[in-house]
């Protein structure tokens, strides 16, 4: 059985782990469009080579970055997830119309974002649409 | 009984312990010490199985535990090795794989019609017509069976134990004692595993010098250090079963399966002898010339009594000298080589008088007209590799020892990944590179005479405890020159014969012709052939067959062994029974703090997760009944259930309404404090995968419940967005610190009002969807006011450990109000009269909100939560299906179960989900998956229930109970 080396609790068993798959950008929801949405909930790359995955040490429900070749199945560094997500992540007020609910006929479209939302979200830290993919700030080694 | 040879042979017997057992019937005696196929071969008995195919008579091949030859059935065990089965007091021993006797076995006859059974035979044979497979099938599975299992025998006890060290050592023999030695020298610590019952590998057989004292001199001193030293575990008679990652190696040992890990690993499994492919080489009474030491040795058995021993290197001299030692007449050796080097066990033949044949083969063996075995060998000059010169010398004998060469035993390190090539000139492979961490010493790399096979040891265990970060010391000194015999050029040991019957593999009957038509066939690729001609696929897995296999194949295709390739050896590499995979059943199980009042109280438990809830408490008998007065008596009084199971997280910090905004689908950021609300969780989907409801203890915290199955996904998934969003919030899951009661019913205000001194409960003080802190009987606890039985309710969450005080309390001060415990069961069927979906249950893994009519629990006018735009993107394509509630007459008609499907006009439109009589309303009530154009009170449904009959139900409006609420809300 492979050892993960655990960033929290060193080196262990690997199946006292979770991967979660590959570490990529979630696109703001409402700004992309359904196919940016669907590719992201729905399609994954598969790379061959070397990949940046979620993984969580269950007993502990530890998450952590791994880098790991998913050719040779060689784990190449392990890091804290605060090593590439070190900032808060917001989301933009909403900026799409508000679908209609069926079975009920649509209704009038959606009142401006409300204040609550906008309140809580200050609009100098909604990201951009190139900005919210949550790029890495430093790789491990 | 044959006498046994005297000592020094027989090693491993203890001539003082006389034991008997049976085999097929016969009574036989052996001695502690002995295997059963050593104790058989002491007395006479040569044929051991019936092989697989034609049902030939097999005896002893290598004595080792390493062939198929050798199967039989030990009482109720199938397919044990003879050559490694203890021999105990009263072993019932059988053959396998016969009809008739094992002596006169009457499926033998297939061996005459075989050629009606080329290679791959099932394959062109049985597929036609296709309805006649079956029947095919059982015949097969009648004829070519090998063990059988016996049902009715008692369960065995197997383990599992893990292990840890600086320096794995596998195998025993010279490299592997020095190996061990040298690493524990240097501070290690050791395990040292051999699958044999004494240490030594081929010192405990091998003859390598012409005084025949070398062996045992040395493995006496190197054994007897690792011995000594309290840094080496040793554990004989047992099996390593494979490589796998970052060197995590199972052994088994006994009943016991360990999981080892070790820093450093040294392979010392030295070589696998090899057989010559002849006619009829697998005669009883052919063996190889490490099993006919074996059994002079260790067991002290004479092989035979005239032997030829025809070889491909020194090492058929070495076992003619033994042979002579044991008093068996040698006839002749043959010798495969033209060019054999001068040695000292050459010599030593030589000067007794031995007849050399050089440059000759076995051309074959023929068999006795009445018995099993062999009457004389058939020797022929070879002219060029694979054939024979037709004029031939016959040797009258009853053994014909063979030795093609030695092959390492290098599955452990082709499994860790080692570059293995072959070596054309030597006829062998070798390894050309190893893994970090993955040492090899002695006959597995190639390493010559017994001297450079301990410096090699030496070397690899000081490079091992180097790598496992000791203070190795120098490296050890090389081993000095003169030892080593000259290499020899490997020699082709494979000669068809035109009427067949040289034998490849023993253990699938192929033969060097079967391998040769398939090949013709197309079949030209190694993992091709082996699967076409079952070649390898046996349970020796090829140890003596894979490498003559590639070779047949590498001459048919015009290309070098090494071009040809390998097969790839797979994990376990020896067979390991069902029992030590399994082990012991582990199945955790969680109690809540109350478990053992619902068992006093005579609950019927059942599984929820991993814990165990009260399903109705009183007489299984009753069932039915106990379930209806247990929900009646919460409409009617006061009943109490314990909600333990339910999840509980602590969310705490600045940010911790804006983090529920985003991970549940409700508004969160003005709940109030001292309110509860509703909470339900999508995935990235947009499918339905928790609920509970988040209590809003503080600004910065909320107490936030999930369901029994879920929580750990949910505390899960809250941490893992967290780890994205750096939200100021710190979540905890505490389910296992709480247990909680839910109180419900009409009197249940009155209950509490006994216990509660510092809560008010009255209807003003404590609204409905309100959360308070307080006491109860004394204990501090959680009062949150729900209502999900759709009663006038309290959950009341204490620390577990006043879980079971809390249940004792409430049920003495409810005596007087009609209070009794409820069950799982009660609480489905008093829940499904108010229309609450249960998530797992009424939803599946593609329910989204608005399918299961939760649309109200969706924020309009949040930027975010999980799912949100799967959710909408759903809610814009409109709806596949709808969940709704329908009911029945509660008499006369035939009661749906639940995934009964809703069709109309012959297509599914869906599938109840809950379903119930309920006594109240006097009806059969429950949920199911609808079209959406179903979905209107009032429409009628058809569902197929079991049998296929059709039966009709109404759409309903929910709840069924109580539209109003007035009752929980009381």
């Amino acid at each position: 059985m492979k050892i993960m080396p655990c960033p929290l609790n060193g080196p262990r068993n690997i199946q006292e782990f979770i991967c979660a798959g590959p570490v990529e950008p979630h696109p703001d929801p409402s700004r992309c469009s359904d196919d940016e949405w669907a590719e992201f909930v729905w399609l994954e790359e598969n790379l061959a080579g070397v990949v940046r995955e979620w993984w969580c040490h269950a007993a502990t429900s530890y998450w952590f970055i791994a880098e790991r070749n998913t050719v040779t199945d060689e784990i190449l560094a392990t890091y804290p997830a605060d090593r590439v997500f070190s900032e808060r992540v917001d989301f933009a007020p909403l900026a799409l119309p508000e679908p209609p609910a069926p079975p009920e006929p649509p209704k009038a479209p959606a009142p401006p974002p409300p204040a609550e939302a906008a309140a809580d979200t200050p609009a100098g830290d909604a990201p951009s649409d190139d900005a919210l993919p949550l790029a890495p700030k430093e790789t491990g080694g | 009984m044959m006498e046994r040879l005297p000592e020094p042979a027989g090693l491993l017997l203890d001539r003082s312990e006389p034991v008997a057992f049976s085999f097929e019937g016969r009574r036989y005696q052996g001695f502690r010490g002995d295997t059963v196929a050593s104790a058989l071969a002491a007395n006479d008995v040569t044929v051991l199985s019936r092989s697989f195919k034609y049902h030939r008579a097999r005896g002893i091949h290598s004595l080792s535990g390493l062939d198929a030859n050798t199967l039989v059935q030990v009482g109720p065990a199938p397919n044990r090795f003879a050559d490694r089965e203890p021999l105990a007091a009263g072993l019932v021993v059988t053959g396998q794989n016969y009809w008739g006797t094992l002596r006169h076995d009457r499926m033998a006859v297939f061996g005459l019609l075989h050629r009606f059974f080329p290679a791959g035979f099932y394959y062109k044979a049985f597929y036609k017509p296709r309805w006649t497979w079956p029947l095919w099938a059982r015949m097969i599975r009648r004829i070519a069976g090998l063990g059988s299992v016996d049902t009715a025998a008692p369960h065995g006890y197997f383990d599992k134990q893990y292990l840890f060290c600086d320096v794995l050592v596998v195998g025993g023999g010279a490299a592997g004692l020095a190996a061990a030695s040298q690493a524990a020298a240097a501070g290690a610590e050791v395990v040292l595993v051999d699958e044999n019952a004494a240490l030594g590998g081929a010192l405990l057989h091998g003859r390598f010098d012409a005084g025949g004292v070398r062996t045992a001199d040395t493995r006496t001193a190197l054994a007897g250090e690792v011995e000594a030293d309290e840094r080496i575990s040793v554990m004989t008679e047992t099996a390593c079963l494979g490589w796998y990652a970052d060197n995590w190696l199972p052994l088994v040992r006994g009943n016991r399966l360990y999981k080892l890990r070790t820093k450093a690993l040294v392979v010392a499994t030295g070589c696998l002898e090899q057989p010559l492919v002849f006619r009829n080489n697998d005669l009883p009474g052919v063996m190889l010339a490490s099993a006919a030491q074996r059994l002079i040795k260790l067991y002290g058995v004479r092989p035979g009594r005239r032997a030829v021993v025809a070889t491909a290197s020194d090492d058929g001299y070495g076992a003619a000298l033994d042979l002579l030692d044991a008093g068996v007449e040698v006839a002749a050796v043959v010798d495969l080589r033209t060019d054999a080097p001068r040695s000292g066990v050459g010599d030593a033949l030589a000067a007794r008088r031995v007849p050399v044949h050089a440059g000759a083969a076995p051309w074959e063996a023929v068999p006795q007209r009445k018995g099993p075995g062999i009457a004389r060998v058939r020797v022929a000059k070879i002219v060029e590799d694979g054939v024979c010169a037709p004029t031939v010398d016959s040797f009258t004998c009853d053994l014909l020892v063979v030795s093609g060469g030695q092959a390492p035993a290098a599955a452990l390190l082709r499994q860790a990944g080692a570059a293995i090539a072959y070596d054309s000139r030597r006829q062998t492979t070798r390894i050309d590179a190893l893994p970090a961490g993955v040492f090899a010493a002695g006959g597995v790399v190639g390493a010559a005479g017994l001297d450079g096979v301990i410096a090699d040891g030496r070397r690899a265990g000081w490079q091992a405890a180097a790598h496992a970060g000791l203070d190795a010391g120098p490296e050890p000194a090389a081993a000095p020159d003169g030892d080593a015999p000259a290499t020899a050029k490997g020699v082709w040991p494979i000669f068809p014969h035109p009427d067949h019957k040289a034998f490849v593999d023993f253990d699938e009957d192929v033969q060097v012709h079967d391998l040769e038509d398939a090949i013709a066939e197309g079949y030209d690729h190694v993992e091709l052939l082996k699967r076409f001609t079952t070649n390898g696929m046996g349970p020796s897995q090829g140890r003596h067959s894979s490498l003559n296999a590639v070779r047949v194949l590498a001459r048919a295709t015009a290309r070098s062994v090494d071009e040809t390739g390998a097969t790839t050896v797979r994990q376990p590499i020896v067979p390991v029974t069902m029992g030590h995979l399994a082990g012991r059943s582990f199945e955790p199980v969680r109690y809540t703090a109350m478990h053992f009042r619902h068992l006093e109280a005579g609950a019927t438990m059942m599984p929820a997760g991993l814990w165990l809830r009260p399903e109705y408490y009183g007489e299984p008998a009753r069932r039915q009944a106990l379930i209806r007065e247990e929900a009646k008596n919460v409409r009617d009084n006061v009943g109490i259930i314990d909600v333990s199971t339910l999840g509980g997280l602590d969310v705490r910090g600045p940010d911790a309404a804006e983090f529920m905004n985003r991970m549940y689908t409700f508004a969160y950021l003005k709940q109030p404090v001292g309110r509860s609300r509703y909470v339900l969780m999508t995935d990235l989907g947009g499918v339905v995968v928790d609920d509970g409801v988040a209590c809003r203890m503080h600004e910065d915290h909320f107490y936030v419940t999930a369901t029994t199955s879920g929580v750990d996904n949910v505390y899960r998934e809250m941490l893992w967005y967290n780890a994205q969003w750096r939200l100021k919030v710190d979540v905890s899951n505490v389910t296992a610190a709480l247990a909680g009661v839910n109180i419900a019913g009409p009197n249940c205000r009155a209950v509490l009002e006994t216990l509660c001194d510092d809560v008010d409960i009255s209807p003003e003080g404590f609204p409905y969807m309100g959360v308070r802190e307080g006491h109860v009987a004394g204990i501090p606890a959680l009062f949150l006011r729900v209502g999900f039985v759709g009663e006038l309710g309290y959950e009341l969450h204490v620390p577990a450990s006043q879980g079971e005080a809390l249940w004792d309390a409430l049920l003495e001060a409810g005596r007087a109000h009609g209070i009794r415990p409820f069950g799982v069961e009660a609480q489905r069927l008093l829940r499904l009269e108010k229309g609450h979906i249960i998530i797992g249950q009424d939803t599946d893994g593609l329910t989204t909100p608005h399918e299961a009519d939760m649309a109200w629990a969706l924020a309009k006018k949040k930027p975010f939560h999980v799912g949100i735009r799967s959710v909408r993107m759903q809610a814009e394509k409109g709806l596949t299906r709808r969940l709704v509630g329908f009911e029945m007459p509660g008499v006369g008609v035939e009661q749906p179960k639940e995934c009964h499907l809703v069709i109309r006009e012959g297509e599914i439109t869906g599938r109840v989900t809950s379903v119930a009589y309920s006594p109240n309303l006097d009806r059969i009530i429950g949920l199911a998956y609808v079209a959406p154009d179903q979905g209107e009170p009032g429409t009628r449904i058809e569902i197929r229930v079991d049998g296929g009959r059709m039966v009709s139900a109404t759409v309903a409006k929910l709840p069924f109970f109580d539209p109003d609420g007035a009752r929980q809300e009381l």
